[in-house]
């Protein structure tokens, strides 16, 4: 029988989301602390960070302490057709983390859905992504966006790579003055300007978004992409949680790897993302598989900053004995007390920083 | 309650004025104490007085909801926040400066003396040019005059310690001014008052651009 209040943020949440994502068929995948440096150098793009711990092997080659799990996961996988790999993992990676711009060990659980996708596979990935963030806290925010509305967007302005991608970046940051001088310097027309800034404007709860939305998408790839996040917005109707998804399009992951619905998870009292996500079919293809692909992360580490209850006391019972003390009776003590669902620290002197609620002292009395 | 951090000094100054034009009053500002905490549950705003280069890393970590830095700090550190308006107020230009006369032939590595290196970086690396950063901490002008630099990237305000020195602008790397800032996570949880915050601000700026 496990005890919850014993249990970190994080411990918790590693337990329920397996129950959780075991129900759903994924099934748990566990991979090598190491992976060849190679890969994630044919990849780094995909990384969120580029910096790699790595070493030499015994045998000379290049080794990576893995800083992702997706690339290894992607690799090791074989194609079915009409068939879908499930998985989900609950792995420590090794990479710089966002705010503290330091190499950390981050521990991480999530799933992956690889191969012949359809609606319904992102609407469960999606889905799953929520209800993780619910059983970790009832307060929660999913920011969903789908990259087929930017890149329709921006067809036809600049090459890729280059200017689009500062355009993307000025989305992501909400940044509208400087979206729109860039564009001005780059002779964008005030009509083209005035579209891509109220791209920036346009977020919250779903059915509002997808109504200014609508007006917006003129060409096939940007229909298509509506199309999409309408079938999402159907599915997710009536769940416990839909007024917890918004849509935002300043969710802009690496368009040369991501691409249709992508997301990211906040948590009330977390000061940054604590899950993302999204579909990675060029991924997929770069690697050599065939189908589709959609997964997510969550930030276990980050747990750490949730708010939990306090705890008044270090123990319950501080039972204290000396030499005279005959040792089955303080035996028999702590097992009574622990039996009784007290914890107990047996001492022979009272230690300087540790909080008591009970002091029992068998000094005098249980001299043998 | 909303958290603002303030960058201390005369840019905060004239920061705290607008938000106390837009609505967003908090008097015990004005008083002259130590203290760095104000707060007004009236108009729900928290402000704190920290280090102008500190602003970003208070609004990235979530101590501070939202907060006003300058354009040079974030282009620099490059937090992950939400930059949701232009103030138009501590308006300068991040430059390149060298000695009068300077001509750069690109024949061999340039020297540049800065304190915002990454900036210097990136404004080299997109004109392919091969340089040596030298990073300091202040009085950078004086680097070209010893001989430690060909060139450096810094503030230009005015432009009068450059011309005391004897130097000039040689290229403009970019405009600079204060920015609104917001942290990711809190504008999701606290989006309306935000929001409300950066429209007066808005209306503000852009009646003041009317009067200039």
């Amino acid at each position: 029988m496990i005890d919850e209040r014993l249990l970190k943020n994080e411990e918790r949440a590693i337990y329920a989301l397996r129950a959780l994502y075991r129900s759903y068929g994924y099934q748990a995948y566990k991979m090598s602390k190491f992976e060849e440096y190679d890969l994630y150098l044919r990849n780094k793009d995909f990384l969120i960070s580029d910096r790699i711990i790595t070493f030499n092997d015994t045998d000379g080659k290049l080794m990576a302490l893995k800083p992702d799990v997706t690339l290894s996961i992607v690799k090791n996988g074989d194609d079915q057709p009409g068939c879908k790999q499930k998985v989900c993992y609950n792995e420590n990676v090794y990479r710089v983390s966002g705010s503290t711009r330091q190499f950390k060990e981050i521990m991480q659980t999530g799933l992956e859905c690889i191969g012949s996708l359809d609606g319904y596979d992102v609407y469960e990935v999606v889905s799953l992504a929520a209800q993780s963030l619910a059983l970790v806290s009832e307060d929660f925010i999913l920011d969903v966006s789908h990259l087929g509305i930017l890149t329709a967007l921006l067809d036809g302005i600049g090459e890729e790579g280059g200017l689009r991608r500062e355009i993307a970046h000025y989305i992501a940051e909400k940044n509208r003055h400087d979206l729109e001088r860039l564009c001005r310097e780059n002779g964008v027309s005030p009509e083209r300007t005035d579209e891509i800034c109220t791209f920036i404007g346009i977020y919250g709860e779903m059915d509002g978004v997808l109504e200014r939305l609508r007006p917006l998408c003129r060409t096939a790839t940007a229909r298509q992409a509506l199309g999409e996040l309408e079938q999402l917005r159907a599915l997710l109707r009536g769940s416990a949680y839909e007024n917890r998804i918004h849509f935002d399009f300043s969710i802009v992951n690496d368009m040369d790897y991501y691409n249709g619905i992508v997301f990211k998870g906040f948590l009330g009292g977390i000061c940054e993302g604590v899950l993302s996500g999204g579909q990675y079919d060029k991924l997929i293809r770069k690697m050599g598989r065939t189908g589709g692909a959609v997964g997510f992360a969550l930030y276990l580490d980050l747990l750490e900053d949730l708010e939990t209850a306090g705890r008044d006391y270090d123990v319950d019972v501080l039972l204290l004995y000396d030499g005279g003390t005959d040792p089955a009776c303080v035996a028999s003590e702590v097992r009574r007390m622990a039996a009784s669902g007290k914890s107990v620290s047996a001492q022979r002197a009272v230690p300087a920083k540790l909080r008591y609620r009970e002091l029992k002292d068998l000094r005098k009395e249980g001299r043998g | 309650m909303i958290n603002v951090a303030l960058p201390k000094g005369r840019l905060g100054d004239k920061v705290y004025d607008m938000f106390e034009a837009a609505g967003y009053e908090c008097p015990s500002i004005r008083e002259t104490n130590r203290k760095l905490i104000f707060e007004n549950p009236d108009t729900g705003v928290r402000y704190f007085w920290v280090k102008p280069s500190d602003v970003s890393i208070y609004v990235e970590r979530g101590a501070a909801d939202i907060g006003v830095a300058g354009k040079d700090i974030l282009l620099e550190y490059k937090p992950d926040i939400y930059e949701l308006l232009d103030l138009q107020i501590g308006k300068c230009r991040m430059a390149v400066a060298a000695p009068k006369g300077f001509h750069d032939d690109g024949e061999r590595t340039l020297k540049v003396a800065t304190k915002f290196d990454n900036i210097a970086r990136s404004y080299y690396a997109g004109r392919g040019r091969d340089i040596d950063i030298i990073k300091l901490n202040g009085s950078i002008e004086i680097a070209p005059i010893l001989g430690l630099s060909d060139v450096i990237v810094d503030i230009v305000e005015t432009g009068t310690t450059l011309r005391e020195n004897d130097l000039e602008v040689v290229a403009t790397v970019v405009p600079i001014s204060a920015r609104l800032i917001a942290n990711k996570a809190a504008f999701k949880f606290k989006t309306g008052a935000i929001e409300e915050i950066v429209s007066k601000l808005k209306g503000l700026v852009e009646r003041n651009g009317q009067d200039l």
